[in-house]
């Protein structure tokens, strides 16, 4: 693959590259990436999946959380070379077909975000301290996710979409949406 | 926002790594969680002409009880020591500190070995491993040696650690009967860098009375620092309210700290003193049994 107009080195020096293999939301990519190509923009400029945001890009606030292998990280912190071999999750990858993921339908029904800008980190971020910790305090949740900026909701809602969620991880799933 | 340009090798063994660093003669940076690399290299604060990404070699990340020493492999996650029954029963002084390193996500990435080697002063793990009386290996073309944390920082991002040595481990001395150890840390908000965090750990002799004690400051300084007369003043005394108060004195006297938007410097020193003085007590009930 060609390399793209935005990655047009701004400092001198040869452009190096390598060739990466990576599973993004259950598919194969195989991709040449500048060594410099945060997973972030690989996420996004290359493969298109904008639902992965950039917030401050200095792995602070993070709205750019994806797991990588199941684990949170802040892809802006990180080179798309360093995900060679492994396993990606982002926001797009949280729904089955047109059925909603249960933290996606929390976070629908309990009113969980207002400009929606940090709800994919936050997502993810749920996804995976549900995972280590199904039926997590209040004070859990806070600290789970307090690598993740919200500057609308003051939180109080989206504590209550991740206990609504891990409600319903735990029951039957039912019929549909 | 790109970093620069770097060659990117990804090395399956140590002696693989140690060979790329010498070849390339201090252009080359080991690459292990990069939360803080990452970030210096896309400011342009740091530019290296290549990175040598450690998270290949197998066997690097572990936590493990020997006969004389808690060993800790580098590339262990500053979330794992969270983690770990070991440490959270019998060094809390590092649960301690993992909880209080930058924010849950970071920690998932950010490795013990990065946090020790980057030589940062707002790195909330070296002073830890101050009081703790640990020891880094250093695997290096020459072979492995140890160096002891307290002869390791010697400037801001200055380090006793050469540019063709990789740091492979912690050995940590095991802790006895009677030992108690804690790190609190005053921080403006999650994620920042501490105004002012003190390190502990102590023991305490049948008799009632402190064996031993180390006290190391973080981010009051150019580099972390051992509090060395407030340890030894420590040394022999029954942990009485004033001999809290004097440790906490002596502890602010070893301060250097720079003012900045986390305050000037009477106020972090005098925040060393509070700090210091509150951390012994918390050590000493953890000494005898207390959370």
């Amino acid at each position: 693959m060609a390399i793209d107009a935005a990655e047009v080195p701004r400092t001198p020096g040869p452009v190096t590259t390598r060739t990466i293999h990576v599973t993004v939301n259950g598919v194969s990519h195989t991709s040449t990436v500048q060594n410099r190509m945060l997973l972030v923009s690989y996420l996004r400029e290359r493969l298109r999946l904008t639902g992965t945001h950039i917030g401050c890009d200095t792995a602070h606030c993070g709205a750019c959380t994806v797991l990588v292998d199941g684990i949170p990280v802040k892809s802006c912190n990180l080179f798309a070379v360093q995900v060679d071999g492994r396993k990606v999750q982002t926001v797009e990858g949280l729904a089955s077909g047109a059925t909603l993921h249960p933290i996606q339908e929390a976070f629908h029904e309990e009113h969980g975000l207002q400009c929606g800008y940090c709800t994919p980190g936050m997502m993810l971020a749920s996804v995976a301290l549900l995972a280590h910790n199904p039926n997590p305090t209040e004070d859990e949740i806070r600290r789970g996710i307090s690598g993740n900026l919200c500057r609308c909701t003051g939180y109080v809602n989206i504590v209550r979409a991740i206990q609504h969620a891990a409600q319903k991880m735990q029951t039957p799933a039912k019929g549909g949406p | 926002m790109y970093p620069p340009n770097f060659e990117y090798y990804a090395p399956k063994t140590v002696q693989e790594a140690i060979g790329l660093l010498d070849q390339h003669q201090g252009e080359a940076k080991v690459l292990a969680g990069g939360q803080s690399l990452i970030g210096m290299m896309k400011l342009r604060l740091a530019q290296p002409a290549a990175l040598i990404d450690i998270n290949r070699i197998p066997d690097l990340a572990y936590i493990r009880e020997e006969e004389a020493a808690l060993v800790i492999g580098a590339l262990t996650r500053t979330a794992e020591l969270g983690r770990s029954d070991v440490i959270r029963g019998r060094y809390p002084i590092l649960s301690d500190a993992s909880a209080e390193i930058a924010d849950p996500t970071v920690r998932n990435w950010g490795t013990v070995g990065g946090n020790l080697s980057h030589g940062d002063p707002g790195n909330d793990l070296p002073a830890c491993m101050l009081a703790l009386g640990a020891e880094y290996r250093a695997e290096g073309p020459k072979g492995a040696r140890m160096i002891p944390a307290r002869q390791f920082y010697q400037d801001s991002f200055v380090t006793a650690l050469q540019s063709n040595e990789v740091l492979t481990q912690v050995r940590i001395p095991r802790a006895g009967p009677g030992t108690g150890s804690a790190y609190s840390k005053m921080e403006r908000k999650v994620g920042d860098f501490a105004t002012a965090a003190v390190a502990v750990q102590l023991k305490v002799g049948k008799g009632g009375s402190i064996d031993a004690a180390g006290i190391g400051l973080t981010n009051v300084g150019p580099t972390a620092i051992f509090a060395a007369a407030a340890s030894e003043f420590l040394t022999g005394k029954t942990g009485s309210d004033s001999d809290l108060k004097r440790a906490g004195e002596l502890a602010a006297d070893a301060s250097r700290p720079f003012p900045d938007n986390r305050g000037p410097v009477e106020f972090k020193k005098d925040m060393v003193r509070v700090w210091t003085r509150r951390t012994i007590a918390h050590a000493l009930g953890r000494a005898k049994g207390g959370p």
